[in-house]
């Protein structure tokens, strides 16, 4: 464990140098305990794969103690604290290629059929390490080794919301458009992020995430009750 | 309220900004120059956390509809009410029918429009500040034009303020910006960590509310400008392949993947903020402790800036 101090307002806390479930996990916890504890002089917290980067005031306390009292946490930040995950069913459209416009590419760099791509990769369940990057947008593994694929040579400057992409052994989801070097699978239609909900971002640090695969006229249906906000995805 | 004629190129509404949904992915936003935007609220008598407008480079035109008061601060622009000269950083009075005019900003980048009661748009996720890349905030999450109406919020009695001349910061020059080694600091050769802290860094144009490019002498890097992307705190110094500095501000990704070699005091990110492209700034390293103090020199300074015109 080390203390990495990040300016005058933040400390990153960092748990490891890897990526990896256990090193998350232990992340995701000190976050929990962070919040449940209250700590004095927290302002909030951000998780990301080894690391938890925490904002305090230091009108209310200095760096030292603020440390202190993270370190005298992290002992205890264990999966044992973490409330029971939520599983989010997100529906995915693999088979039009103007949605997923790097399946057969890819599929044909792994040398797969593009049917065995999407059976793998609809077939896992991801975690959600973090979000970040873009409103939204989840930092997830859980992908069968056989898809780990090399990222984008050249990353793309546009990638639409929705999509789903690959690279190593991450998946995303985009959540608006923005660049990217991930190779696009397919596309959910469930907003990711939508500025004008009381809760903008669907997905949270720690959430499971399925693939459900769709056609063509399952994603417009969806998209349309999506707009009209009478779509409820499927959390449990 | 308001009526805007001519917003400017990039007029947004902002407030002390959002606390609690980085680990979201939504950053902060607020006043890049937090200093000058609190004198605007304090010149009128409003709590810090009132909403009032940031312009960039060019200030807007409005019209006046109800009495009320203004201040301007931040980037040195001439304001005009109904073509008559009027004082920046100062309590300036209006009625209906006035029309308040920004000019082009001589020195600095960001001004503040501040009103007496605080501009009324709704909160969104706690805050009023507006964060155009997710269309959040503000008004409707995007930057005001030609047309707009804003509320203001209903507000007492108001004392004319102004901030004395020796108290207002000076745009201009090569600034020294303190910075904080880390947390990457260890991702460095010495040799690059000495051209941060001796070398001169030229603002470029490619600048905005998310980050402040720079260009200078190359910061090396050890091994490697990649890292397991974390959080991404203000003022934050990245440094990419290319060995170029890029200082994140209040728009920031809330998590990134280079390496940040320093990160820039909270006291002083807004002469970053300020510096317009081609001028040039420099860094110095200070430990935490000293960014703490000078934290609390900055807070001491603000209660001392603002006074109470005599007649």
């Amino acid at each position: 464990m080390r203390f990495l101090p990040a300016g005058d307002l933040a400390v990153c806390v960092e748990l490891g140098e890897e990526i990896s479930v256990e090193v998350n996990t232990r992340v995701r916890a000190l976050e929990f305990l962070i919040q449940q504890k209250g700590l004095t002089g927290v302002v909030e917290t951000v998780p990301a794969y080894s690391s938890l980067l925490v904002y305090y005031d230091p009108r209310v306390v200095g760096y030292d103690p603020v440390c202190a009292a993270i370190a005298e946490l992290v002992p205890q930040a264990t999966t044992a604290v973490l409330p029971p995950p939520r599983t989010v069913e997100l529906p995915c459209c693999y088979e039009d290629p103007d949605l997923g416009f790097d399946l057969a590419a890819a599929a044909k760099r792994l040398e797969l059929s593009t049917d065995d791509l999407v059976r793998l990769h609809a077939g896992a369940e991801y975690l959600v390490y973090f979000i970040g990057f873009t409103p939204g947008l989840p930092y997830m593994t859980g992908m069968p080794e056989r898809i780990n694929i090399p990222r984008l040579d050249t990353p793309r400057t546009k990638t639409p919301p929705g999509s789903v992409g690959i690279g190593g052994i991450q998946c995303c989801i985009y959540s608006v458009e923005s660049p990217g070097g991930f190779w696009i699978l397919g596309r959910t239609p469930v907003a990711l992020y939508d500025p004008s909900a009381s809760e903008p971002t669907l997905l949270r640090p720690g959430d499971r995430v399925r693939f459900r695969r769709i056609d063509r006229a399952e994603f417009d249906a969806i998209g349309v009750a999506v707009a009209a906000r009478t779509y409820q995805p499927v959390i449990s | 309220m308001i009526r805007i004629l001519d917003a400017g190129p990039q007029t947004t509404v902002q407030d002390l900004g959002r606390t609690g949904q980085m680990r979201y992915g939504i950053p902060p936003s607020g006043p890049v120059d937090r200093f000058a935007f609190v004198l605007a609220n304090r010149l009128l008598g409003n709590p810090d956390t009132a909403a009032a407008l940031e312009c960039t480079l060019m200030g807007p035109r409005f019209e006046v509809t109800a009495a009320g008061a203004i201040a301007v601060t931040g980037a040195d622009t001439p304001v005009t009410v109904n073509g008559q000269d009027a004082a920046g950083w100062a309590t300036i009075m209006v009625k209906p029918g006035d029309l308040v005019k920004l000019g082009p900003a001589r020195t600095g980048v960001r001004s503040y429009i501040g009103f007496a009661g605080g501009l009324d748009v709704p909160l969104a996720l706690g805050s009023r500040s507006t964060y155009l890349r997710g269309r959040v905030g503000g008004l409707q999450g995007r930057a005001l034009k030609k047309g707009d109406e804003l509320e203001v919020f209903p507000s007492g009695p108001v004392k004319l303020r102004r901030v004395p001349r020796g108290e207002i910061p000076d745009y201009t020059g090569e600034p020294t910006v303190r910075a904080v080694p880390g947390p990457q600091a260890d991702r460095f050769t010495p040799e690059g960590l000495r051209a941060l802290f001796g070398g001169r860094y030229e603002v470029l144009p490619q600048s905005d509310r998310m980050g402040s490019r720079l260009r200078g002498p190359r910061i090396e890097h050890a091994r490697g400008h990649d890292i397991i992307s974390d959080g991404i705190a203000l003022g934050a110094i990245q440094v990419p392949g290319d060995g170029q500095p890029i200082v994140l501000l209040v728009d920031r990704q809330s998590t990134g993947g280079y390496t940040k070699v320093a990160t820039i005091c909270s006291s002083d990110i807004w002469r970053v903020g300020q510096a317009r492209p081609g001028q040039s700034l420099r860094f110095q390293s200070i430990g935490v402790e000293e960014a703490h103090r000078l934290l609390r020199e900055s807070d001491t300074a603000l209660e001392a800036a603002v006074r109470e015109e005599i007649a």
